[in-house]
């Protein structure tokens, strides 16, 4: 009782049983890979219908999102997340239920201060720093082909 | 160190209790003990803030009937939940008419309630009172952490908050009858901040402010452990009621296999996915409306230390980076003989 702040946030964290990382990672290698597997599935059928290749990519995601929308809805989407972790957030999959959760959640709160205000609360920052991130990659992009121009 | 146990000579008693409970806590060990509970967890009504209150207003009228009595012959209500300004317990409780005292202490409010019930009962203030308290898993989840339906990943260490209500009337020692509890001591927690972060691991806030509160009650005050056929905090989970016996432990204070936590006994560790164990102001108030008055009904307990633990954090204050402080509240309920 009579430790240091410091030395009990030490003994606490050393006490904690830690997430199951090895595990974790092996569920969401494979809840990841199928998740990617059922895009190629569906990229198979749709070219196989005759579909130009970037349509029918373009299709793959949206069905994917669609998927995870209805999933979502569904109360589904959350206890596959449980165990996919990293595996079903990464894919175009955790976007799609990062943007329509709070969509049902804030529902109560009416469409403009609930659904409006709160919609983009999980995926606003994603949108944020990826557009800045790929705004540095593109001026990045652009020094570099034009110092190899040089050269 | 600190002020001593407050005594309640003229031994308020509770003379009646119920528990509302959600569908999770419903498939728990405890099943039995609870007096009702909606499969859904809405509890008929349209937003889970509604059904949080609406539990209340069950757990409130289900007491009253039990006891025969009506909400006028309730001179005060203490009462508190987990929601934003206490909704929960505010639109629960209003078509009562009962005068009504909120209350915030975060997990610790049913002991909370139960001790300033006691107080006013015991110096003639009220005659009558009742403590209520409440929590909702999706109200909770939607205000602390992320939109239900989103998926993420929860740490070993995080608690589950309990969908559960429970209300307790607080009376002289004429009300009681044999099978009651009597409230006869209190000590009322300090707040106690050891530096811990996470909220996800709550257990380990709120474990040195339920350790500082026994310490005070057993070692300065001299009780004895042997005395009690349970002490039971509520709700430090597996990790904080770990961590808070290795706390005592190391202060020299044993206090055996009697020593449990409401958080571990509410949910099945194993097949209930609620990792550390469960939180939220009703977790306790149902364990101890449930289950804990139960055994003084059929004579199981004689002497019952509760000591209720809150985590005192916000949403913003831990983004913020500030530290979770504790706080552990300690009731001694004994039987009316």
């Amino acid at each position: 009782m009579n430790r240091s702040n410091a030395e009990y946030k030490k003994y606490a964290d050393s006490h904690a049983k830690p997430s199951p990382i090895v595990a974790n990672c092996i569920k969401a290698f494979f809840i990841g890979g199928i998740i990617c597997t059922l895009g190629q599935l569906l990229f198979l059928v749709y070219s196989g219908l005759g579909m130009a290749e970037n349509n029918a990519r373009a299709l793959v995601s949206v069905s994917l999102i669609f998927l995870a929308v209805l999933l979502t809805g569904l109360d589904l989407f959350d206890n596959i997340a449980k165990v996919g972790g990293a595996g079903t957030l990464v894919p175009i999959t955790g976007f799609a239920n990062a943007v329509v959760s709070p969509a049902i959640d804030t529902k109560a709160e009416g469409w403009i201060l609930g659904v409006g205000a709160k919609l983009f609360t999980i995926a606003g920052p994603v949108i944020l720093y990826g557009t800045l991130a790929s705004v540095i990659y593109g001026v990045v992009y652009y020094i570099v082909t034009l110092v190899m121009g040089m050269i | 160190m600190g002020k001593k146990t407050l005594r309640f000579e003229n031994a308020p008693v509770i003379f009646s209790s119920a528990s509302v409970v959600g569908k999770k806590e419903k498939e728990g060990p405890l099943s039995d003990y609870f007096d009702m509970h909606d499969p859904s967890d809405k509890f008929g009504l349209k937003t889970f803030e509604q059904a949080e209150s609406e539990m209340q207003r069950t757990a409130l009228n289900l007491a009253l009937s039990k006891a025969k009595a009506r909400p006028e012959d309730i001179e005060a209500v203490f009462a508190g939940d987990l929601m934003n300004q206490c909704t929960g317990s505010s639109y629960g409780l209003a078509s009562f008419g009962i005068p009504y005292f909120g209350l915030y202490g975060a997990c610790s409010t049913a002991a909370e309630g139960l001790m300033l019930s006691a107080m006013t009962v015991d110096r003639g203030v009220f005659l009558t009172a009742a403590a209520v308290s409440s929590s909702h898993n999706s109200s909770a989840e939607r205000q602390f952490r992320f939109p239900l339906e989103y998926g993420s990943q929860r740490p070993p260490t995080a608690q589950w908050t309990a969908t559960a209500a429970a209300a307790f009337l607080i009376g002289r020692k004429e009300d009681g009858r044999k099978g009651c509890a009597a409230i006869t001591e209190a000590l009322p927690g300090r707040i106690v901040d050891k530096g811990i972060t996470d909220a996800n691991n709550m257990g380990a806030a709120m474990a040195p402010a339920a350790a500082d509160t026994l310490l005070r009650y057993f070692i300065d005050e001299g009780h004895l452990p042997s005395d009690f056929d349970l002490i039971v905090t509520g709700d430090l989970g597996h990790e904080g009621h770990s961590i808070c016996k290795e706390l005592l432990s190391s202060e020299g204070l044993e206090l055996g296999d009697i020593f449990s936590d409401c958080g571990i006994m509410l949910y099945d560790a194993k097949k209930q996915d609620t990792h550390s164990g469960g939180s939220g102001c009703g977790c306790s108030a149902s364990v101890t409306a449930g289950y804990i008055m139960k055994g003084f009904a059929d004579g199981k307990f004689k002497n019952v230390l509760l000591i209720g633990t809150g985590a005192l954090m916000s949403p913003s204050s831990v983004q913020q980076g500030l530290s979770i402080a504790g706080i552990g509240h300690l009731v001694h309920l004994t039987s009316v003989s």
